[in-house]
């Protein structure tokens, strides 16, 4: 895996963003303008015929948590019936990305191949012309994180309702969902209102800095 | 002459042959398939978002929820992921029983799948002898986890708890008499592992049984041969994995390529295809029960001569023993915080994947040093075999979309998530 590595160094020495060797397994980053390109020497010249996974990533809510733990506080998580205010206002810049995961069965190699998107307009060409398998999670990813794939020749919603509103996997969309559904024997049909469940967090999310893991607390790239 | 036009015919979601709540939509040339449009989604419960929101350990039980027919390949993922990520290591009697239930589980999976299947097909018995099998294989999930289904028996660090001694026995009820009770009660005199072992000596005779019904049967092969054919290429483009990818003659199996556990140590054979087509699909999976039930009896032996600890030793992640917490205050503080917080995941992210009986199920997780994944990607096989019904049914006829909807193994737990 490591000469896997140096390999993709060399031969994109302009293109890549960063490489990382982590936990065994290699990423690569890449600009959004550049995934064809890469993706179509990816399968050719390194034999990467497989898609075995694409999926976004919202990176908006990344080490927040919803309790303070580096200090003692007066304060308890008040049975966590506080809104969750944590998710301070999604900022420009890069917000999300898409994950590619690549297997070459040839070589028994994998790949990890990222790239980071911007908040206002997530939109990526499509790689459904290189691997086929493409078409259905690019699907899934517009669904659930409203990302779009240029190129693409059926963008529909997969996962989620007929009609249905917004993107579900985003951070800033509530656990909860926001209509619920229910048979209204007056109009004798299936209307949706919004939801009347109070959200609740049961486990507060807390970071707590565990000194058998201690490596420096790496700022998300931004 | 009259005009003659395509028409569109709406399968599913209700339909006994679409294996849960598939829809499809078959635009129609007479009865030959023009068009094959899969509408999913109809069992979205969103594991992966409701994941995010709980610590690790409890997101275990949903991992069972995906692919409902084989539920500790799934956790095996989820927890490999975790263990990743924490950089652990189950000890070695706890990898021989995952091996072994995941063995389990392959062999539930697929007696599903061929009763199901033939089923679809027009094959009654199958089903009936398919799930006599299956019933003594969720005796064995049952006494292990105290589920017959959704187990939740994996940790991340180990199992939750070690191999029962004893089975438990069947009781005299209006319904059975003393010696109807006896008899049924034979191989569950002694303890869990005497109970696979006189399972695995007897399955290999029930696998000729299914084929004496089915390998040699014309009807059977009027019905799979040369149906859905998909060449090792195509396979490879549309994503395939595990028998899919098998039948179509690519010999890869993650057991063997990326071994994980202790698949390393043992010896098994990886049966590949040659055509293609939905029966060498079928040949491919009645002949992994075969190696499955190999691997089951080697694990048998090992477990049996190797006593040992299940979990790791690390009361931040395992929960320390009852009796410890009795007189142990430390104890006692790691317990609490252990199932109320949880314990949190050094940042980072991996990607773990495990030859599940349906393909390639992986999980990529991310973690930002919290006590709750910050995200999990579930890699579902069976949601780019889906994804390829178009190109598989195009051309063949209304009846073959059955055919290839059961050579799929399609469950909706895992496509829709």
């Amino acid at each position: 895996m490591e000469s896997l590595k140096h390999k993709l160094e060399q031969h994109f020495a302009n293109q890549l963003v960063e490489c990382e060797f982590n936990r065994g397994e290699v990423t690569i980053y890449i600009e959004a303008e550049q995934i064809i390109p890469v993706c179509k020497v990816l399968r050719d010249e390194f034999a990467f015929n497989q898609l075995i996974d694409l999926c976004g990533v919202d990176y908006s809510a990344y080490g927040n948590s919803g309790w303070e733990t580096k200090q003692a506080t007066e304060h308890g998580f008040s049975r966590a019936r506080e809104p969750f205010s944590q998710i301070d206002q999604v900022d420009e810049g890069f917000r999300y990305a898409v994950v590619y995961h690549l297997l070459s069965v040839q070589h028994n190699n994998r790949l990890r191949l990222k790239v980071d998107l911007i908040a206002e307009t997530p939109v990526i060409d499509s790689v459904t012309s290189i691997w086929h398998s493409a078409e259905w999670y690019e699907r899934e990813a517009f669904d659930l994180f409203g990302i779009l794939f240029k190129g693409h020749q059926d963008l529909r919603r997969i996962l989620t309702d007929y009609g249905f509103v917004g993107h579900p996997f985003r951070k800033d969309f509530p656990l909860i969902g926001n209509v619920e559904m229910r048979y209204d024997p007056d109009q004798k049909r299936v209307i949706y209102e919004p939801v009347s469940i109070e959200p609740r967090t049961l486990v507060p999310r807390v970071i707590r800095d565990d000194n058998r893991y201690l490596q420096p607390h790496t700022e998300v790239k931004k | 002459m009259a005009e003659i036009k395509n028409y569109t015919l709406n399968f599913g979601p209700q339909h006994p042959a679409a294996h849960g709540v598939l829809r499809l939509i078959l635009e129609m040339d007479g009865e030959v398939i023009v068009h094959a449009d899969p509408h999913i989604g109809l069992l979205h419960r969103g594991t992966e978002k409701l994941a995010e929101s709980k610590p690790y350990n409890q997101s275990i039980g949903y991992m069972d929820r995906l692919d409902y027919v084989s539920m500790m390949c799934n956790e095996h993922a989820y927890v490999m992921a975790i263990e990743k990520l924490l950089g652990i290591e189950p000890p070695i009697r706890a990898q021989y029983i995952r091996v072994l239930f995941d063995e389990m589980t392959r062999v539930l999976n697929h007696l599903m799948w061929l009763g199901a299947h033939g089923l679809d097909i027009g094959a009654m018995t199958v089903f009936l002898y398919c799930f006599r099998e299956r019933e003594d294989l969720m005796d064995c999930y049952e006494a292990v986890s105290g589920a017959r289904l959704h187990a939740t028996y994996y940790r991340p660090g180990g199992v939750y708890r070690d191999l029962p001694d004893s089975m438990p026995q069947y009781q005299k009820s209006k319904w059975h008499s003393e010696a109807e009770v006896k008899k049924l009660n034979q191989n569950r005199e002694g303890s869990l592992l005497d109970f696979i072992e006189d399972f695995c000596q007897r399955f290999p005779k029930c696998v000729d049984e299914y084929e004496t019904l089915l390998t040699d049967n014309r009807i059977w092969k009027q019905r799979t041969v040369g149906i859905g054919v998909v060449s090792p290429e195509r396979a490879l483009q549309l994503g395939f994995s595990g028998p899919m990818l098998r039948g179509s003659g690519v010999e890869w199996d993650l057991r063997r390529k990326q071994p994980y556990e202790v698949y390393d140590r043992l010896d098994f054979d990886i049966p590949v295809g040659k055509e293609g087509d939905c029966y060498d699909r079928y040949l491919v999976r009645v002949e992994e029960m075969r190696q499955s039930n190999k691997i089951m009896q080697q694990c048998i032996d090992w477990l049996r001569a190797n006593p040992g600890p299940v979990i790791v030793d690390n009361v931040k992640i395992a929960p320390p023993s009852r009796a410890d917490m009795k007189d142990d205050m430390e104890a006692l503080i790691h317990h609490f915080k252990l199932f109320t917080e949880g314990y949190c995941v050094p940042e980072g992210e991996v990607y773990s994947a495990v030859e599940h009986p349906k393909g390639e199920f992986g999980i990529y997780m991310v973690s930002d040093g919290a006590n709750k994944p910050y995200r999990v990607k579930i890699r579902a096989p069976g949601f780019p075999h889906l994804a390829a019904m178009n190109e598989m049914a195009k051309g063949h006829l209304l009846a073959d979309v059955v055919a290839i909807i059961g050579t799929m193994d399609i469950v909706f737990g895992e496509i829709d998530r």
